[in-house]
């Protein structure tokens, strides 16, 4: 098995806010190894985005974050601000829904992802345009070189994602965090972009955390995969293994809402998600869970083999057994 | 057989832009629908998807005349809407709702649940009290009578969305347009919803436009689907075979684009990978609008614009060179 070059053990983080402490992150584990891409899925609220902000040293100082993530060896809970801005952009780079944010509206595009070269590599200012050039080339940009003299608003939405892809790989990071990279684009582009995502995971050897809500999207290009509720790992493992037989009723239940051929009703799961201000005691999912028994409100489950998943459910084997829903 | 409940005959909305900047004065059009016709029974959905910019939402709002279309007719049970002046188009309203995509802003803060959902009586000037018939909307929706004293911060975007959807029934429309009902939910919650469509249409037997970009929900409610590209319809018919034969290169491909939630079928099936985006409105291709990103386009799709043509599976669509 291959080694992990992003490793998050027991990250847990708290914001406080005005009603009082609240923990968006409670002690998630995840494992990135060289070159695979990650799927992270959840509902809105899960913490899928929290536990990567996080990671990367992004969240404003009222949250508390404590555990640990290991990055190539070196740890970035309570690193200095100057470790952490020399591993963002260079080891650990991460892109965002909104492209349009991510960019500078007065600065050329070629400029922008020179800045980037430059702030990690000594570099002169006319190899780093050609580098800037050829990563837009390999993202899929048509002329690279003209458009590198253009601003943000003359790209469509496609356009500016692969732009910002171009921008976080330019110093060949180990990991590449993208955040619902294609939730704000069409579906013929969000295929685009998914390709230009797996080609630089296939050429440069990459690893990739995709966070996303759309289990599509994962069985589409993922590798492994992490399903996340109430702030908690609740199931993961291949994404073979994790789509042919979900062992947590949670993910069961995501699968058996999708719509899908040939199914004449749909199945909700009933309720919604906790409010994080006063979280279950037990396990998260308990109050939506069909199967929930008195032991599961009592104690935290936490994630334990199960096949060849790790999941957190105390009724696992039962429940495979029965071939409950 | 009766006639069918709505008719839309070459619907056609324009929006000006208007460009005063400098010296320079310029008038540019977008182009949002061209010549869109459908029709509708009593009691079915004919879903509408589409990417961004395929003028799917203008047409949903042309239909109640939210806007106005620029030409064309939306003939409703035999009205002519295009003729109705303000009044007689109010009225009318009583029998057309809308559910908007964003259950945040669709309900006033300040306002109860129930006053929200009651407000369409007092709109169409039905007086008395509707406290009773505010909480058996709750309860058709699945929510609690006892909601009604609620104020819209209380709910989640689920349980708004129902809300939206008890307004939209206070007044026993016969069409319900639905534009994006379910885009801002989770999908775990987004099928409670699709499920209560199907249920109230069984029970309340109204029409329903169902608007989408998301096609694997569309397959799910529609009857009839019609695929819009660029302010056109370029495939319609009745949802089996729209699915499982597209005629349409933008068909084919769209349905190809969305991932399936099934990693041995999504890894092993082809995919067509549409170049670029979708070209601007304002200035949309010559003859067939898809050729800037069609694999099959020739000369004659640059000069001639494609009809709507009935394919062999029964559906029609508008291309030179249709799939078989």
């Amino acid at each position: 098995m291959a080694e992990s070059v992003l490793s998050i053990r027991d990250l847990t983080v708290t914001f406080n806010t005005p009603v009082g402490p609240l923990t968006a992150v409670r002690g998630v584990d995840v494992d990135v190894r060289a070159g695979e891409i990650v799927g992270v899925v959840g509902e809105s609220g899960s913490g899928k985005s929290v536990t990567f902000l996080a990671a990367m040293g992004l969240l404003p100082k009222r949250a508390h974050v404590t555990g640990s993530v290991v990055l190539d060896g070196q740890e970035l809970i309570g690193a200095s601000p100057k470790l952490l801005r020399s591993v963002r952009g260079r080891l650990l780079s991460m892109i965002f829904q909104d492209p349009l944010s991510a960019l500078n509206p007065v600065h050329r595009v070629g400029d922008q992802i020179v800045e980037m070269l430059k702030a990690h590599q000594k570099m002169s200012q006319k190899t780093a345009f050609a580098k800037a050039i050829e990563l837009l080339d390999i993202v899929g940009i048509p002329q690279p070189d003209e458009r590198a003299k253009q601003y943000p608003h003359e790209f469509s939405g496609g356009m500016r994602q692969r732009v910002v892809i171009a921008m976080a790989i330019a110093n060949n990071p180990k990991v590449l965090v993208a955040d619902e990279p294609t939730t704000a684009l069409d579906v013929t582009v969000q295929a685009q972009i998914l390709e230009v995502v797996q080609r630089v995971q296939q050429t440069f050897g990459t690893a990739v955390v995709l966070i996303t809500h759309d289990l599509g999207v994962i069985a589409r290009v993922a590798d492994r995969v992490n399903v996340m509720y109430a702030g908690r790992n609740v199931e993961k493992g291949s994404v073979a293994s994790l789509f042919e037989h979900p062992s947590h009723p949670y993910t069961r239940g995501l699968l058996a809402s999708l719509p899908q051929e040939g199914i004449e009703r749909l199945q909700p799961i009933s309720g919604f998600p906790p409010n994080m201000l006063a979280p279950p005691p037990g396990c998260g999912f308990a109050p939506r869970c069909p199967h929930a028994q008195q032991a599961c409100s009592e104690v935290l489950p936490p994630l334990r083999g199960f096949l060849d998943l790790e999941t957190a459910c105390i009724r696992a084997e039962e429940l495979s057994t029965e071939g409950a829903n | 057989m009766s006639s069918p409940l709505l008719q839309v005959s070459s619907l056609v909305k324009h929006f000006e832009l208007r460009k005063n900047t400098g010296i320079r004065k310029s008038k540019r059009i977008v182009q949002a629908v061209s010549d869109v016709s459908f029709t509708l029974e009593r009691g079915h959905t004919l879903g509408i998807v589409g990417e961004s910019g395929s003028g799917k939402t203008t047409v949903g709002r042309c239909l109640l005349r939210l806007i106005e279309p620029t030409s064309g007719s939306v003939i409703f049970d035999g009205n002519d809407l295009s003729g109705l002046d303000f009044e007689e188009m109010r009225i009318l309203r009583r029998r057309m709702q809308i559910v908007f995509q964003d259950p945040f802003a669709s309900l006033d803060p300040k306002m109860t649940v129930g006053a929200s959902i009651a407000e369409p009586f007092t709109v169409q000037g039905i007086s008395g009290n509707h406290d009773e018939k505010v909480a058996e909307l709750l309860q058709l929706v699945g929510l609690a009578s006892d909601h009604a004293k609620r104020f819209p911060h209380e709910f989640s975007g689920g349980q708004r969305q129902r809300i939206g959807i008890a307004r939209a029934l206070a007044l026993e429309p016969d069409l319900i347009v639905l534009d994006e009902p379910v885009s801002a939910l989770d999908v775990s919650i987004q099928a409670g919803i699709v499920n209560l469509f199907g249920d109230l249409q069984k029970r309340l037997g109204m029409s329903y436009v169902f608007i989408a970009h998301d096609l694997s929900v569309v397959r799910h409610i529609a009857d009839e689907v019609a695929v819009m590209y660029l302010g056109k319809i370029v495939e319609i018919g009745a949802k089996d075979a729209v699915y499982d034969h597209p005629t349409h290169p933008y068909t084919k491909a769209l349905l190809s684009a969305v991932p399936i939630a099934n990693p041995t079928t999504e890894r092993s099936r082809k995919r067509i990978m549409l170049e670029g985006d979708v070209p601007s409105p304002v200035n949309p291709p010559s003859g067939c609008r898809f050729r800037t990103r069609c694999w099959k386009a020739q000369a004659l799709c640059e000069t001639s614009e494609p009809a709507l043509i009935v394919r062999p599976t029964g559906q029609m669509s508008a291309c030179h060179f249709p799939e078989s």
